[in-house]
């Protein structure tokens, strides 16, 4: 007997009940704790709820923002769902891997880990956490060509310098290490590294936080122009509304580990409903 | 009262055979098996203190004793060299603590100990070649975390050895790594063919004989079995390839087709690097 898919056909993404503790909690910690009491920290136990029950399904071309402050809990949210962090309850259904049918929290490491091959890339803020640095920019393509089975070295190098030339490295640096190389080019560098195996889905963890003004706006242009064309299921968490606004369509509200607001990314900046939405909200427009 | 070093020493103490007590080579005969079940695996093993360094070839001669019994014949090489000083004195603590007999001719022996090679003559399945390993972990150079390294090896993911095979080829135009040259056992573990040159690695696949890889230093053992696929990593459109000689001969017996080594100084400077084989082949 098979299971009938979990998600819906155009979802890429399901997200259910995601939520990650730190310390034993029960019941009373999880009424003591949220933006009621301003608060992630039960004033009980010490235990920490850095998320709890965050829904949201993400569809192909499509992106979704979570916004909040630092310690909203948007970063584990996102590590939870790529693997980095092991969750602590909830579901997460992804298309791409057994059409949906599996609860990817319940895999094993390893298996997680393949996802990350060609299913699920995440770009991180530090390009030292998606890079190997004492490795070509060609080279840490070639890793994750590699882990899905390439073994041509001439098609490794023409993949890699597509891949370069779309996210707009120089390709006569191609053979340098990366860290001879800017902050904003190992964010290309990260990027084309996430898209070698065309993966369906990317998670972006605060893409150009860190980078200058200038250089920022690039790399948003470049991500952007991304997800138009590769129909990618993306999911971007930041604290700036900016970058929010340049490459989402929906997003959600964090604030001391819960979901405050889920709303269209226009609705959302125009007339944020929640409190805690229109301080961000006058805080990003003043 | 005084007392002599005679009496605080005691009654002589009788050596056991092969100079390992039976429990110890009992352990590393163990350790042996586990590694020929799973053949490229590295097995953990308690090596002991030998009276050669660690370093010096402890874990090939702790295998060779735990293995030998009293009808085989050894055989020691260092570089291909049976009167290499270390290869001189491991053959004398083999056959000076067992009484078996030694000899250079790979045919006669039964067990061949070696570091850094594989004899030229063809071995069946009535050898055993033992191998002394300075560095059993062919992603020492690659990671350093031993949990990560552990992870790697159990998940069969070995894309950070590509991205070494690859950066060497973009650095240097050819894959440069001469010695120790990693290979696939068995389309399951990588595994360094340490100390052994690229000119004999073609020689593990699918060999006649067993082959037992001992490192002291780092207390594994690992081995290839009798008929085992043993594959250099390398890229479809960049053959592996063995050491060229350019025309290069042998200036004492003339071969061309044996691993050369190069001697400084003298006019004509190549010569085999197996000095039993060269030598029968002068003497025929």
């Amino acid at each position: 007997m098979t299971q009938s898919p979990i998600i819906t056909p155009q979802a890429a993404i399901r997200v259910r009940g995601l939520s990650k503790f730190f310390g034993p909690i029960d019941e009373g910690a999880i009424a003591r704790t949220g933006p009621e009491f301003g608060t992630a920290r039960d004033p009980l136990s010490g235990s920490i709820v850095a998320a709890w029950d965050v829904n949201f399904d993400v569809a192909a071309g499509e992106a979704l923002g979570i916004v909040g402050e630092s310690g909203s809990g948007k970063s584990t949210v996102l590590r939870c769902i790529a693997g980095d962090q092991p969750s602590s309850a909830g579901s997460v259904h992804l298309m791409c891997h057994d059409e949906g049918r599996t609860n990817v929290l319940d895999l094993s490491p390893a298996a997680r880990r393949k996802l990350r091959i060609d299913q699920l890339s995440v770009v991180y803020q530090d390009p030292a956490e998606g890079l190997s640095l004492g490795v070509t920019a060609g080279g840490n393509i070639a890793d994750p060509l590699t882990a899905a089975g390439w073994r041509n070295f001439e098609a490794i190098r023409v993949r890699a310098r597509d891949l370069l030339d779309r996210t707009e490295v120089p390709l006569d640096r191609m053979d340098d290490i990366v860290r001879n190389f800017s902050g904003g080019m190992r964010q290309r560098v990260q990027i084309a590294r996430a898209l070698a195996n065309n993966p369906p889905i990317v998670l972006l963890d605060e893409p150009t936080t860190g980078l200058d003004a200038s250089i920022a706006s690039g790399v948003l242009d470049l991500i952007r122009g991304l997800l138009e064309e590769l129909d990618l299921a993306v999911v971007v968490v930041s604290h700036d509304f900016a970058v929010i606004e340049m490459l989402t369509q929906r997003c959600i509200v964090m604030q001391h580990g819960r979901v405050v607001e889920d709303a269209l990314t226009d609705q959302l900046l125009e007339d944020p409903q929640h409190p805690y939405s229109q301080k961000l909200v006058t805080a990003a427009r003043s | 009262m005084n007392s002599t070093v005679d009496e605080i020493a005691g009654p002589p103490q009788s050596v056991p055979f092969a100079l390992l007590d039976e429990e110890s080579k009992r352990e590393i005969r163990r350790a042996l098996l586990q590694a020929v079940c799973i053949p490229g695996f590295q097995v953990p093993f308690g090596s002991r203190e030998m009276p050669v360094a660690r370093g010096w070839g402890s874990g090939g001669l702790q295998i060779s004793l735990a293995i030998v019994g009293v009808n085989d014949t050894i055989k020691v090489i260092d570089q291909g060299d049976d009167e290499g000083v270390n290869a001189v004195n491991l053959r004398r603590l083999i056959t000076s603590s067992t009484g078996i007999e030694e000899t250079s001719e790979t045919d006669e022996a039964t067990i061949v100990q070696s570091r850094h090679r594989i004899p030229e003559d063809a071995m069946t399945s009535d050898h055993i070649l033992v191998l002394q390993v300075p560095v059993p972990e062919p992603l020492r150079g690659i990671e350093r975390n031993m949990k990560e390294l552990e992870r790697m090896h159990a998940e069969g993911d070995y894309s950070k050895m590509w991205v070494s095979l690859y950066e060497d080829k973009v650095r240097n135009g050819v894959i440069t790594q001469t010695t120790g040259y990693p290979c696939l056992v068995a389309q399951r573990y990588v595994m360094a063919t340490t100390p052994i040159p690229r000119w004999d690695i073609p020689r593990l696949h699918q060999a006649e004989f067993l082959t037992l890889f001992g490192a002291g230093r780092e207390k594994r053992v690992y081995a290839i079995p009798p008929f085992t696929d043993v594959e250099p990593l390398t890229f479809e459109d960049v053959p592996f390839e063995v050491e060229a000689s350019n025309g290069a001969k042998c200036r004492l017996c003339g071969s061309e087709e044996t691993f050369l080594v190069e001697t400084p100084g003298s006019e004509s400077r190549w010569s085999c690097s197996d000095t039993a084989w060269c030598r029968r082949k002068r003497t025929k």
